[in-house]
């Protein structure tokens, strides 16, 4: 399989996963080892970035595992830039998830204050990877104010709802110049596989392996998924033929008669 | 338009009336959708649901799950002061208890500070009585000011303010206020509180809109449990809920259901709850809000707190003392109630960690405001 370059940094991997809701540290660590996953996202917020000891974080230390913090619970870009400035000088990485949801009930994205958040953070000298939802148009704006990659939603996060976006999403792949990395919603493998072959670069999980009653189980059949997903999408899908073979030609027989 | 408004279009009698009218139908029929109505909050309420009780638990910790996952953030109360100008019926501090009364000073408090961290806390609750000339905004923001560099997420529980003095606040570090009507009973309310300002029902039922405007991070609702009939009065927190939800959507909201304790001199609660009841609450509260945070402080025991953090509960406080100077001083002042959990911080963790959880010390950072 062909890795993934985004920035600076090449993956092996193109599960990317999240660190939240699991039922302890050590069985977010032990499923995340089991993912094969190289980028794994952190909230600011839970991390005590005072303490040397940080649980969470003590569990990451692994040298496969690269840290994506993420900037959950800004509501504007203001704040964005300060959480992003604080995340970079505590966890040594110009890495971002930028994520703006002034929402709390849906958290989805504010298209406006990501955009311009974006833009000061990549100034500022930022990896920039943005959520937000699969809206075409914002992510070429997003593409060219300079973010590494772009990641649109699924369906809402949490929601485990599978890619109910496809169709914008295919249209963001087929144009995007930046890696598209599908994120929230994948609620199953079978799902992450579907992003894969429609041409996603990467996906992004993480309640669907933290909430599963075997998390390490699940990381495992994620890994494979993501792995025959984009397989299936480099060794190009057979064509899907919807039209039912025609005995007869009626539109075309008067030719015959010329 | 503030919730008065929608609030003065509802009559506690009716709404009481259709949810005791509710059948085992309109349970399986809540139960069934994909999401519930105000209409299906009623019908999970109703004695109606009894017999639904464990479907609605498998439920409630399945949808908990998915959008919690296995982990519980945890919380401690900071009592302040036990000052207070106002006569509640059922409260310790009321004007006309005769207690000492105590208002802790910056030592005192950076003291308590000291004590509560050393258990890991990140998230603090302060809690007062009303006395404003003594424990009002000055004082507020004294104790903000000293406790931002120790703690991640402050919360208060203390006089209703306007929503100037909560822009105020806000900018020091003032993430969360809950603000509990007690009940919904505009009559039952006067009787309970005959004097001082909170006898203003009005200026209280008000106080999330000021708080929505006031742009907060969260509000914590919730009514006190006994004074009332539990039912129609949870039927007013989700429609509160509800209203808030659509109007200041940037905020998020927890709830809360503490049951009438025992206090010295107290009056016994008008209406019992039982624990099926409270658990039938807490389930019903989940399945018709999937994203809101549900508290369950010391107040319960602990075979029904033991359990309950697997049924929808998102909060919990631990080795909680609900009188000012309680956790550095061992002399006593006053307790606004009496605790029933009394495990340590490091117990419950235990208790915590045994059943498959997370414990969440820190979910908020002093950035992020």
């Amino acid at each position: 399989m062909e890795p993934l370059k985004i920035a600076d940094k090449t993956f092996t991997s193109r599960l990317f996963t999240g660190t939240g809701k699991f039922s302890s540290s050590l069985q977010m660590e032990e499923a995340l080892l089991a993912s094969g996953s190289e980028l794994v996202t952190v909230a600011l917020k839970r991390v005590d970035v005072h303490r040397q000891d940080d649980d969470i974080l003590q569990h990451l230390s692994h040298p496969q595992f690269n840290l994506l913090p993420n900037t959950s619970g800004v509501r504007n870009t203001k704040e964005a830039v300060f959480a992003a400035q604080l995340a970079r000088e505590a966890l040594e990485t110009n890495w971002l998830k930028l994520e703006i949801h002034p929402d709390p009930k849906y958290l989805l994205p504010d298209p406006i204050e990501t955009l311009k958040a974006a833009e000061e953070l990549v100034k500022l000298g930022f990896i920039v990877l943005p959520y937000i939802h699969a809206d075409p148009v914002l992510c070429k704006r997003l593409e060219e104010v300079g973010t590494a990659a772009v990641m649109p939603l699924g369906s809402p996060i949490g929601s485990n709802s599978g890619l109910q976006t496809r169709e914008f999403l295919k249209i963001i792949i087929q144009q995007s110049n930046v890696p598209v990395v599908v994120d929230a919603g994948i609620g199953a493998p079978s799902h992450a596989a579907e992003a894969m072959e429609l041409g996603a670069a990467a996906v992004l999980v993480n309640t669907a392996i933290a909430v599963s009653p075997n998390p390490v189980l699940m990381a495992r059949a994620f890994k494979m998924a993501v792995e025959a997903g984009r397989m299936a999408y480099e060794a190009k899908l057979a064509p899907t033929n919807t039209h039912a073979a025609v005995a007869s030609s009626p539109l075309t027989a008067f030719l015959d008669e010329l | 338009m503030s919730f008065s408004t929608l609030f003065e279009q509802h009559n506690w009698d009716q709404v009481k009336q259709s949810i005791y009218a509710k059948t085992g139908a309109d349970v399986e029929r809540a139960l069934a959708k994909p999401e519930r109505d105000l209409e299906d909050f009623k019908a999970l309420i109703s004695p109606a649901a009894m017999p639904y009780l464990e479907q609605m638990a498998v439920l409630s910790q399945q949808l908990t799950q998915k959008r919690f996952g296995k982990t519980l953030q945890l919380y401690i109360p900071l009592y302040l002061s036990n000052e207070c100008q106002n006569i509640c019926t059922y409260c310790g501090f009321s004007l006309d208890n005769p207690i000492p009364r105590t208002t802790l000073t910056d030592e005192q408090l950076l003291k308590e500070v000291e004590v509560i961290k050393s258990y890991g806390y990140n998230h603090v609750l302060l809690v007062t009585g009303e006395a404003n000339k003594t424990v009002g905004v000055p004082y507020f923001k004294n104790a903000l000011q000293l406790l931002r560099p120790h703690f991640s997420h402050i919360s208060m529980e203390v006089q209703p303010l306007d929503q100037e003095e909560y822009e105020e606040l806000i900018p020091l570090g003032l993430n969360t206020v809950l603000v509990y009507q007690e009940t919904y009973h505009q009559e039952d309310y006067k009787k309970h509180h005959p004097k001082g300002k909170k006898s203003n029902f009005q200026y209280r039922l008000e106080t999330p809109d000021r708080l929505g405007r006031a742009e907060i991070h969260k509000i914590g609702l919730g009514v006190l449990i006994g004074l009332e009939d539990w039912r129609t009065d949870s039927f007013f927190t989700a429609l509160h809920l509800s209203y808030l939800e659509r109007k200041y959507w940037k905020t998020k909201y927890s709830l809360s259901f503490p049951r009438l304790r025992p206090f010295s001199g107290g009056l016994p609660p008008k209406v019992e709850m039982n624990d099926r009841e409270l658990v039938q609450l807490i389930c019903a509260y989940r399945i018709f809000n999937e994203e809101v945070e549900l508290s369950l402080s010391t107040r319960e025991s602990h075979t029904f707190r033991n359990n309950a953090i697997k049924l929808g509960i998102t909060s919990i406080s631990a080795g909680s003392k609900t009188d000012p100077g309680g956790y550095a001083s061992q002399e006593k002042a006053l307790e606004q109630f009496e605790i029933s959990d009394d495990r340590t911080p490091a117990e419950i963790l235990s208790m915590i960690r045994s059943q498959g959880y997370e414990a969440v010390w820190k979910d908020w950072d002093a950035v992020l405001s």
